[in-house]
């Protein structure tokens, strides 16, 4: 389907996939098995300017928005989805400077980001705050002119390779959901440390690990907005980032789809390619029918939030949670398609049925996306907007 | 540094055709690519450059169409390019080649060093950059696997032979031809595609680089293709079976049969 984009987005989508075919789906299998950060090709994508194409020109970026992200979080994958969450998860650490962030704050942290000089990340799950943020334990208490930091965060994707870390903390436990703060904290800040990095069942080239905080002293500076604010940070930023997961999402059932028919063309079972079977052919149909869908709906988005429209949240949850429940149907039904092979290492689908399975989990769950959706539902008719 | 690397459009390998009547290359529909050994010409022009300062142009003699390719070598950094283009330097072979580039390049005038990829991996020859070397006489290096040192007037390199690799030192200007071995040819990026978008590729004909007519295009070619094609090969295959040892003893009877001498 041609979704008319510009030419420099065009541009963009066409360097990431040659990136993505060229450099990423070669060693997708290797990265996976040893589970290996993919520095080689995050430095490729620095070099070929895609860290900086959602930021603004004048902190070093391409001056485009979500769209173009999700353009280049697709394409990756599409050959890899453990590389494409690396280069995500450094958009999700930036997000909240740029919103949030002053100008000394953007001045000192964008440019290099945006540059791929650094990587970004974002911390706020903990062992007890999932679904539910409001479970953090992580506490800052203010000492003149520093913020003391002291807790774990984990499961934090970056963790350990990024160099500036986007970290939400109690600064006020009595406030409740206004008692959170968000704060910048450098890689080489004292006090600030990685546990394990973790197993996981997909998305494996990704490195996700603790980040612990021992009396990590943060100046006060780098508070984001103001203090109380950390909750509207976190919730603002994933607004903005979900369509990314979507995109995420369709780019992995489309390398699925993509792999699946070209099988079943090849594959002679009864003396022909099953591809001619009509039990074959309208599993790819719908395949590539929901594949579709998902993308118009996650490119929509984008575009909406780019637009600059002011009130997002519903559609954001709507692109991230369909896009994702179509990466794992899709990609369960590659492997079906190819049978007792697609459960073999030896070739991509499995990997990305196990890939897929973390777009329904991560940056909210759908169970928790579905909440946000039906909440905008209750509050659109019940008259309140 | 003042850099230039020429570069050449060749036929995507996948897509060749001959004419039969000049036994020559069809170059105007096969898809064309540069040719891929001027894409570490190319790639150790930026790298230079990024080193020491200076400008990288690239040059081509070629149809209009090379100009694409002229902005993709901007993609990956180059400054700028050059198209000579004409139709009297059709039907060049590699001395009329050399003849219009040096022209060419002496239009350009100020240059430290000229980049040349080893050959073409459509005519094979390696000798346009040798060729355009004497043509400016000014020396040259070919097959280049890894450049030493280099600054203003002197350059020493590694030559790649069959047997190893020699060092040599030169004085600059000169021209160079590169191998594989020398570097990795980095993508483009979004900026770079963004700046070879907006570049304008000048067109510059026999006229305006004042070439000698006699000894460009077809009638500057002392070269003619009488023929073209693929040699027969005739190899008989035996698949010799048993264990190793048997294989190992048949395969010398065999040798034996057939007379082999090897020499003591």
């Amino acid at each position: 389907m041609d979704y008319f984009l510009t030419e420099e987005q065009q541009m963009i989508k066409e360097l990431a996939a040659r990136i993505a075919d060229e450099k990423v789906a070669p060693v997708a299998r290797e990265l996976d098995e040893k589970e290996e950060f993919p520095y080689e090709i995050m430095k490729i994508l620095a070099e070929s300017d895609l860290f900086g194409v959602y930021i603004p020109e004048e902190y070093g970026g391409l001056g485009g928005g979500i769209t173009e992200q999700c353009l280049v979080i697709e394409e990756l994958s599409r050959a890899c989805s453990g590389v494409a969450v690396s280069y995500a998860a450094s958009g999700l650490g930036c997000t909240p400077i740029l919103l949030f962030g002053t100008e000394e704050q953007k001045q000192k942290y964008v440019p290099d980001i945006a540059a791929g000089k650094k990587l970004a990340a974002f911390a706020l799950t903990e062992a007890n705050a999932g679904s539910d943020a409001s479970g953090i334990q992580t506490m800052a208490v203010k000492d003149g002119d520093y913020y003391i930091l002291n807790g774990t965060k984990q499961w934090i994707t970056n963790g350990g390779e990024a160099d500036v870390y986007v970290v939400l903390a109690v600064t006020n436990r009595s406030k409740g959901n206004r008692g959170f703060s968000a704060f910048i904290v450098e890689k080489d800040t004292p006090g600030l440390s990685f546990g394990k990095k973790e197993k996981k069942l997909g998305i494996r080239a990704s490195a996700t690990r603790e980040v612990i905080f021992t009396d990590c002293r943060i100046p006060k500076e780098n508070i984001l907005a103001k203090e109380g604010m950390g909750f509207i940070v976190a919730m603002k930023n994933f607004d903005r980032t979900r369509p990314g997961i979507g995109a995420q999402a369709v780019g992995i059932a489309q390398g699925a789809l993509d792999y699946a028919a070209s099988y079943a063309h090849q594959r002679y079972q009864f003396g022909q390619p099953i591809s001619s079977f009509q039990a074959i052919q309208h599993m790819l149909a719908d395949m590539a029918t929901q594949t579709e869908a998902a993308r118009a709906l996650v490119y929509a988005t984008a575009r909406m939030i780019d637009a600059g429209a002011k009130d997002f949240s519903k559609e954001s949850s709507m692109a991230k949670v369909f896009a994702s429940d179509v990466a794992m149907k899709v990609t369960t039904d590659a492997v079906q398609i190819l049978g007792g092979y697609g459960y073999m290492r030896d070739y991509p689908v499995e990997k990305m049925m196990r890939d897929a399975k973390i777009t329904q989990i991560y940056e909210g769950t759908n169970q928790i996306q579905r909440n946000i959706i039906a909440l905008e539902l209750i509050k659109q008719y019940a008259g309140k907007k | 540094m003042n850099i230039i690397v020429c570069i050449k459009q060749v036929p995507a390998t996948n897509d060749v055709k001959i004419n039969k009547d000049t036994n020559t290359l069809v170059r105007d529909e096969a898809q064309s690519v540069i040719n891929p050994f001027d894409t570490y010409a190319v790639e150790e022009g930026v790298r230079l450059k990024e080193a020491t300062g200076g400008k990288v142009t690239v040059i081509s003699m070629g149809i209009p169409k090379v100009a694409d390719i002229l902005k993709e070598c901007i993609a990956v950094g180059a400054d700028e390019g050059i198209l000579l283009s004409d139709r009297a330097f059709a039907g060049a072979d590699t001395l009329a080649t050399s003849a219009a580039l040096a022209a060419g390049i002496n239009k350009i005038g100020q240059y430290d060093i000229i980049i040349c990829g080893k050959q073409a991996i459509d005519g094979d020859t390696g000798q346009v950059g040798p060729g355009l070397a004497e043509r400016l006489g000014i020396p040259h290096i070919t097959c280049i696997r890894k450049i030493e040192e280099i600054k203003e007037g002197y350059i020493r390199a590694q030559r790649m032979t069959d047997f190893g690799y020699e060092v040599i030192e030169c004085s600059l200007p000169a021209v160079i031809t590169v191998v594989k071995e020398i570097n990795e040819p980095r993508l483009p990026s979004i900026k770079g595609m963004m700046k070879a978008k907006k570049a304008v590729i000048p067109v510059w004909t026999a006229d305006d680089i004042g070439a000698d007519k006699d000894k460009i295009g077809l009638r500057g070619s002392p070269t003619k293709v009488i023929k073209t094609f693929t040699p027969e090969i005739n190899i008989n295959t035996e698949i010799i079976d048993g264990t190793p040892e048997e294989q190992a003893h048949k395969l010398v009877e065999k040798l034996l049969q057939l007379q082999i001498k090897v020499p003591v």
